[in-house]
Parts: C-alpha cells; structure tokens; sequence
C-alpha cells in the first residue's frame, strides 16, 4: 500500500479521535504524546546527523518562559510571544553553534557544550525569581472565559488535542522537507568525511547552522505549547540537564532514523511512565526512575536503532535476505 | 626461528592477502619488498597480531601464536616498529623508550636496555626530555626502533624504516639495520626501497598484490631480471 | 575602599577551586583515555556520599575508614560501570557512549531515591571556623582544598613517574599500536575507570563534610564539571585544573556581587566567549 494513503488514513483516524467521546484522561494522554512527539521529533532532525545536543532544554525553557512572562507581565499574546521566543532561542543557537560548527568541535564535546547551555538557562530562570517566580515556577495567567484564541488558551481538551495535532504534523512535514533537502547531503556527506564535503562546495558551517536554528525554533515552540496546555511551568520541568536527558533517551527509544521514531519514543516513554506510575503507585519513591533508568541503558547497549528501526531492519532483512551480515561499522 | 604458514588476511571483504608463506631463520635478515599497496603491511600486522588471519597460521620458535592476545606477542620476542614510526608525540623520547619495555620481563631490565639503545643511540641520550613528535623524522625514526628494541626482542620487524627521510638519513638507517644485525637480531624489514634494503638482507620475499612471486638470495634477486625492469628502472 | 568581603569571597573561590579542579580532572582522565564523557560522574560522587554518610552515621565506622571504604568502593563501581555499560557500546556511535552513561545517572538518581527516601542527611561533624582578620573561612573548605591538591599532585605523580601512568598518557595518543607494547588496552581502560572512580570518592568525602546528602545532589555538582571541563579543553587536564579556578571565581565573586546563578550565567557567557577567541579551549595545543 502507498504510504501516502497510508498516512492520510492515519492522519483521518486521529482526527476522530476526540469524537469518540474519549474521557479527559486518554485525551491528556494523547495531547503529551503529540506535543512531545513534535519536541523530540525537532530534536532528532539535528540529532540524526551526529550533532547530538544533550541541551535542548534551553529552546523549551525560552520557549516556555518568554511567551508566559510576556503574556503575564505585559499582556502580549502568545501569537506575539512565541515567535519573540523563537527569535531568542535561535539567536542563542546562533552565538553556541557558530564557534562550536566553525571549529568542529563535535561528539562528545558539542554534547556538553549543549549541556551547559540548557543549565545556564536553567539558572536564568531561577535567577531571575522576582519574574519567574525562581524553582516553585509559574502559572500562566489564565482568561476569565477559559477560552481564547488570542490567548491560546483552549478550557476545552479537544480543541486543545486539533491543535497539538497540527503543530505535530507540522513537525512531521518538517522532518520530511528536511529529509528530502540538499541540506540532508551536505550533511550526510559531513558527517562521513568534513573535509571531502568541504572540497566539494558544500558550506558545513552554514548547513549544521540552519539545522541547528530550524530544530531550536521548533523546540521553542514545543516549550510554548507545554505552558499553554499545562498553565504551570518550572525551570525543571522545562530545561536544564534532566529534561534535555529526556528527550533525547526518547528519541532513541523510539528511534532517530525514522519519521515517526521520535514519536513512537513518546508513547513508549509516556506509557512506560504511566504503566510503572500506575502499577506501584507514588508510595514506593524511585521506583518507576529505577526501571526506567535501566531499561534506558539496556536499550542503548541492545537496541541502538530504538524501536521503530529495529523493526525496519527486522522488515527488510525479511523482505531480502541478505547473504551475509553486515560488517561491522 | 619465525613461520608465517599459507596466511589469508584481509579487511573486512577485501582480502590483502593470498596465501602467503614466508620463513626467518634465527641470525638472518630477510627482506619483504614490493609495491605500494601489495600487502606489506598487512603481513607485519598479522604476525604482531593487530588483524587476525582469516586463514593460516603464524608460528614462533615452535610456538603457534594464533592462541596469543595481542599484547602479549611483544614477550613471545617479537618487536614491531610500525609503519609511519608511531611515536606517542607528546611523551618524551625516554618515555617513548620506556613504553617500549613495558611488560615485565622487559621492566626488570630497562635500565640496563636503556642504556643499550643510548649507547646504539647517543643521538637519542641528548634527546631524552624531549618531546618526541618535536625531532625531525631521522631522529623519530632511530627512537621507533630504540622503542622496539627496548623489550629486548629475539625478532625485529621493520616496517619502511626509511619512508619519508631524505637521502643522507636513509643511508643512516640502513647502516644502522646492519648495526643491529651484528648485535644478533634477526630482523624481518618491509621495504619499498628495493636497491637499499638487498643490500642489507641475507634473502627476500617479493610480495605483489597479496601474492608472493618470488623470492630467493638477495644477490640472486638483484640479477632478476623481472625485478631489474620492474622496480629498479634497469 | 578595601573590600574584605570582597577578598573573603575570592579566597573562597580558590577553596571551592580545588574540589572543582579534582572533579574535572577525574572526568578528563577517563576522556582522554577511553574517549567518552561519563555523564553520571557526580553521581558517582553521590553514592561515595551516602556510603560515607551511612558507614560513619550508622555502622559507627571511624571517619577516616568510612572514607577509605567509600573511595574503594566508589573506585570498583568505576570498573563496574566501565566493563558492564561502556564496554558493549565502545565500537558504536558516540551517542550512545553519551547516553548510555545518561541512563546510568537517571538509574543511579532513582535507585538512591528509592533505597534512601529523598531526605537530605547530613553526617553531623562541625568543622571550626577559622577567623582570619574580620574574613570567616570555614575549616571543612580549607581541608578539601588542601586534600584536593594533593590528591591532585599524587595523580600527577603516579602519571608521570610510573610505568602505568605514563602508559595512561600514551594510550590517548596512539590507541591503535598499544599492544605493540605489551600493554593490554582493556586493562588500562579498567585501571583508568578505577581512578576516576576513586577521584570520585575522594571529591565525595570533601563535599560531604561540607553538604548534606540527597539523591538530587549530583545535578548541583555535575553540570558545574562538565562546564569547567568544557572551558578547559575536554580531556585536556592541565587546562581543567586551570579552568575549574577561573569557573570557581566566576560563581564565588559572581555570587558575592550579584547571586550565585549569575556567577554561572556570567561564567558561561565568559566561555562561550572564549570559545570565538580559542575554539579548543583554553590551553589547547
Ligand atoms: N585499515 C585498512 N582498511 C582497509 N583496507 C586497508 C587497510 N589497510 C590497508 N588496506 C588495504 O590493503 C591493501 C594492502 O595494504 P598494505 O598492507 O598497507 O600495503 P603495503 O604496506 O604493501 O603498502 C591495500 O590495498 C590497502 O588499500
Ligand atoms: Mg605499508
């Protein structure tokens, strides 16, 4: 079958879904899939060319913050915010990534680099306590009504789950625009070997760049979103190195190769929560993190494709049986 | 005194070598020659046991050393001075030297080894504190193989000693080959420098393309007439 | 106007220096030697702190043998860690060395949580504060810089005077002709786990005379390293031990004139800075 039609369907049945007369708890669940999927799907678009960010907190706390506090303080809608905070976080990705890309400090070192970045946003906002409201966080100031396009504010869940569901569709065409740019092959060729992709013409600096703003304006957006659907936000739920760890694990759970892998690693990291929430319950503290944090290092050490390409490659060694195994990278 | 019995190797599929079998007999200096590319150095990689043959054996004074991990190869007796001479640049050259003799058997004695390859290497006791990727490349060259004799070995392998220097050091280095050879080593050197190196070795194998075509008395290969057009341009 | 409070919070910059310079060099050691980033190392620390914290606290060890079983202990969980997680991914991408020890500091976090409750503990000695003038300087800061300097000193020692040592620094110039020397790799990774591991321990019994104990407290030291090592030039040890003084006066001055998160902010900024000016750090080469 085409995945064209494949995906419409897809795409259709989601569509539905609020309709089904779902209770508010499945539709929640839902919603933070779809805004984590497109947060960790914008990860993965620079993610999967080696530049592996461990900061990614930074956009979604920028994104977060700038958009509430503008709101809260000065009464400027998120329509205004969010693109204020996309400006702020791409000119933060701008000042790190330019040295960073421009001298090759790559692998391990841009990881901590990124690191760092994502905690000094971290403490920003806990320096910033007289606005921020410092680690006890911040609501979002809600509209007398409930509901407000100019506020983006959506008292009902399932206009709120239409609007998740574009952003993260959006997402998706992103990944996909991405995947199908000349920004995909100078890329792909500098990972492999910088100096032959330079040789050829390729501008590596400028291309990681770009990819680098384009995946930190998307997770501004995701950051924007998490406030406007949850109403409360807190440096540590939005930045710093636990939430960047996050997303990334995800990622891989679900796998960074893939279109829908970063999505998948929302459900099964979503679920897996909830499951492990569910089944031992808040008394036994560090439990679930416990599980959880082993079953993360027995998926890197096993399952390095995530999910979504251990399946792929289980599909088409089925499809063609190769007569040898791969070599070794 | 070393075996090297119908050796396959290669890298991944691609196969370096066919096939090949080669013998050094203790007191000799045997020669490796041949092209760029022909498998040289794949043969000295699979005897000090960096790759691993995909068939054949490898076998020293009796012993085979397909069961021996890699670093323990160097206590079997065997010292390989790598190719491009691999220095640890930012290591003085004593250190460098000192690395040489790191198992224990060596360690025992390093002292006394040490002062061997000051007195082979007065050049090198001048140099000691010195950072050794500072040194020009003749001087690099005389520390690789102080390095390598260092775990006081029965075997030396050579790989291109003379790669890279300028004529004057390439006499050097060859004069130095026999050197050690009238120390009692027995010395198993690759070489593309085919005029030089016949000069200096009792009996050489002509390795192509992974294969070896010929082999025999060093006089009796520089009368070749195949290896007289082909490599010495006569 | 001379500024006493101002020269009491430089001094203590240069205190907390030495446990941040120990820190960072432990994390540099292992970079350099196996090329990959333990992201868990401040909870390394951690578990170093509660076993010291319940060794003294509630089996009544003596102090000094409390420490020596922590740094030993912390030490093994070093190879522990180095042979049953690094190990299996160290052929495979770099992100997944990355991570791998990622899971680990989240497995670690929780699993202290779950078996220690999130309560902060503290080990209950007073240190005396030492008066010095109208400046206060507390005794437990002054005898983890000195201790972190000598730790750090006996490192350097065993680096350069020793065979191991010196084969520590080899291996991270030319990984490849190793066994040409008769050096095993694999051990020297599992001997270099176990320093860094033991450094972990020592930084733990500095920091737990100091601070109380709870399963978030490597979050609180652990970015703090990463950026000193970052500032530094990652694996480079000279320049972490120099960048953990320069990072330690940023957030104690930094602190002093404004409040303690802008000592970090401003230090950042000052590396990101640096980072147009010496790409590689600090003191590359
Ligand atoms: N690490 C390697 N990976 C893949 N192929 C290699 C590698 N090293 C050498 N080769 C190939 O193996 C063949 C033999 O190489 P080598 O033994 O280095 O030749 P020589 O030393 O005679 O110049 C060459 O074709 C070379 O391209
Ligand atoms: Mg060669």
């Amino acid at each position: 079958m085409n995945t064209r039609i494949l995906g419409g369907i897809g795409i259709a049945a989601l569509a539905v879904v609020p309709l089904l007369g779902l209770g508010n708890y499945h539709l929640h669940i839902l919603i933070t899939v779809l805004i984590w999927g497109f947060v960790y799907t914008s990860w993965s678009i620079m993610g999967r060319f080696g530049m592996v960010s461990l900061g990614h907190g930074a956009f979604l706390g920028v994104g977060a913050y700038v958009a509430t506090m503008l709101w809260n303080t000065m009464g400027l809608s998120p329509w205004v915010g969010i693109p204020v905070a996309m400006l702020v976080s791409m000119a933060m990705a701008l000042l790190v990534g330019y040295p960073c890309f421009r001298f090759r400090i790559v692998g391990h070192y841009f990881a901590l680099v990124t690191l760092a970045l994502g905690e000094v946003v971290r403490l920003t906002i806990v320096g910033l306590r007289d606005q921020t409201g410092g680690s006890l966080g911040m609501t979002v100031t809600g509209v007398p009504e409930g509901t407000s396009l100019l506020a983006l504010q959506f008292g009902d869940r399932s206009t709120f789950f239409y609007v998740a569901l574009l952003v993260w569709l959006g997402g998706l065409v992103i990944w996909r625009l991405v995947d199908r740019s000349m920004l995909r092959y100078a890329l792909e060729a500098s990972s492999e070997d910088e100096d032959a992709a330079a040789s050829v013409g390729v501008n590596v600096t400028r291309a990681k760049l770009m990819i680098l703003m384009i995946s930190a304006a998307m997770t501004t957006l995701g950051g924007a979103l998490y406030a406007q659907y949850q109403m409360y936000i807190n440096p540590e739920t939005v930045s710093g190195i636990a939430i960047s760890l996050q997303i990334v694990f995800a990622v891989i759970a679900g796998g960074l190769f893939t279109q829908l892998g970063p999505t998948v690693g929302a459900v099964f990291t979503l679920l897996l929560a909830e499951t492990l929430r569910v089944t031992f319950g808040h008394d036994i503290h560090g439990l679930d993190g416990t599980i959880y944090g082993l079953l993360l290092v027995l998926f890197i050490i096993y399952m390095p494709k995530g999910i979504t390409g251990s399946i792929m490659a289980g599909l088409t060694r089925r499809r063609r049986p190769t007569p040898a195994a791969a070599p070794a990278e | 005194m070393l075996e090297v019995r119908n050796v396959s190797a290669g890298y991944g599929s691609f196969r370096a070598l066919f096939d090949v079998s080669l013998e050094v007999r203790a007191g000799e200096a045997v020669g490796v020659i041949g092209p760029n590319g022909a498998g040289k150095t794949t043969l000295l990689r699979v005897i000090s046991k960096i790759i691993a043959p995909t068939s054949g054996s490898v076998v020293m004074e009796g012993q085979d050393l397909s069961r021996v991990p890699a670093h323990r190869v160097v206590e079997m007796g065997i010292a390989h001075v790598p190719e491009h001479r691999r220095l640890f640049p930012r290591l003085t050259v004593e250190e460098n030297l000192r690395m040489g003799a790191f198992h224990p058997e060596a360690r025992r004695r390093h002292a006394e080894r040490l002062d061997f390859v000051y007195e082979l290497f007065p050049r090198m006791k001048e140099r000691r504190l010195q950072m050794a990727g500072t040194m020009s490349g003749g001087e690099q060259q005389m520390c690789a193989i102080g390095r390598g004799l260092m775990s006081g070995p029965k075997l030396l392998l050579l790989d291109e000693p003379s790669a890279g220097l300028a004529p004057v050091i390439v006499q050097q280095v060859f004069s130095l080959v026999r050197r050690i050879r009238a120390e009692g080593y027995t010395v198993l050197i690759v070489e593309q420098n085919i005029q030089q190196v016949l000069q200096v070795v009792d009996r050489a194998y002509l390795l192509e393309v992974g294969t070896i075509k010929q082999s025999g008395p060093s006089a009796e290969l520089l009368a070749s007439p195949e290896i007289r057009r082909a490599y010495l341009g006569l | 106007m001379f500024d006493s409070f101002l020269l009491e919070s430089i001094i203590n910059g240069l205190l907390l220096g030495g446990v941040l310079a120990l820190l960072a060099l432990g994390l540099n050691l292992v970079f350099g030697v196996i090329d990959v980033v333990w992201i868990c190392y401040a909870e390394l620390v951690m578990v170093g702190m509660y076993a010291i914290f319940f060794l003294y606290v509630y089996y009544e060890v003596p102090l000094a043998g409390a420490i020596a079983a922590a740094v030993l202990g912390v030490a093994l969980l070093g190879m522990i860690l180095h042979r049953f997680v690094i190990e299996p991914v160290l052929g495979t991408a770099p992100i997944n060395q990355l991570l791998v020890t990622g899971g680990v500091l989240f497995f670690l976090q929780a699993a202290a949580t779950l078996a220690f409750g999130i309560e902060f503990r503290n080990i209950g000695i007073r240190m005396p504060v030492v008066e010095f003038g109208d400046m206060f300087f507390s005794f437990a800061r002054i005898l983890a810089f000195a201790t972190a300097l000598v730790g750090v000193l006996l490192l350097w020692l065993f680096l350069t005077r020793t065979y191991l040592g010196t084969a520590i620094r080899a291996i991270s110039q030319d990984r490849e002709i190793m066994p040409l020397m008769g050096v095993d790799p694999r051990r020297i990774y599992l001997i270099t786990s176990a320093i860094g591991g033991g450094m972990a321990g020592v930084a733990a019994s500095l920091l737990v005379l100091q601070y109380d104990v709870h399963p978030a407290i490597g979050l609180s030291f652990g970015p703090i390293t990463f950026m000193v090592c970052v500032m530094g030039g990652l694996g480079n040890m000279l320049g972490g031990f120099v960048a953990a003084f320069i990072f330690a006066q940023f957030i104690s001055v930094g602190g002093y004139l404004f409040q303690i998160e802008w000592g970090y902010v401003i230090a950042f900024c000052f590396f990101i800075a640096m980072m147009f000016v010496r790409p590689k750090g600090l003191f590359s080469r």
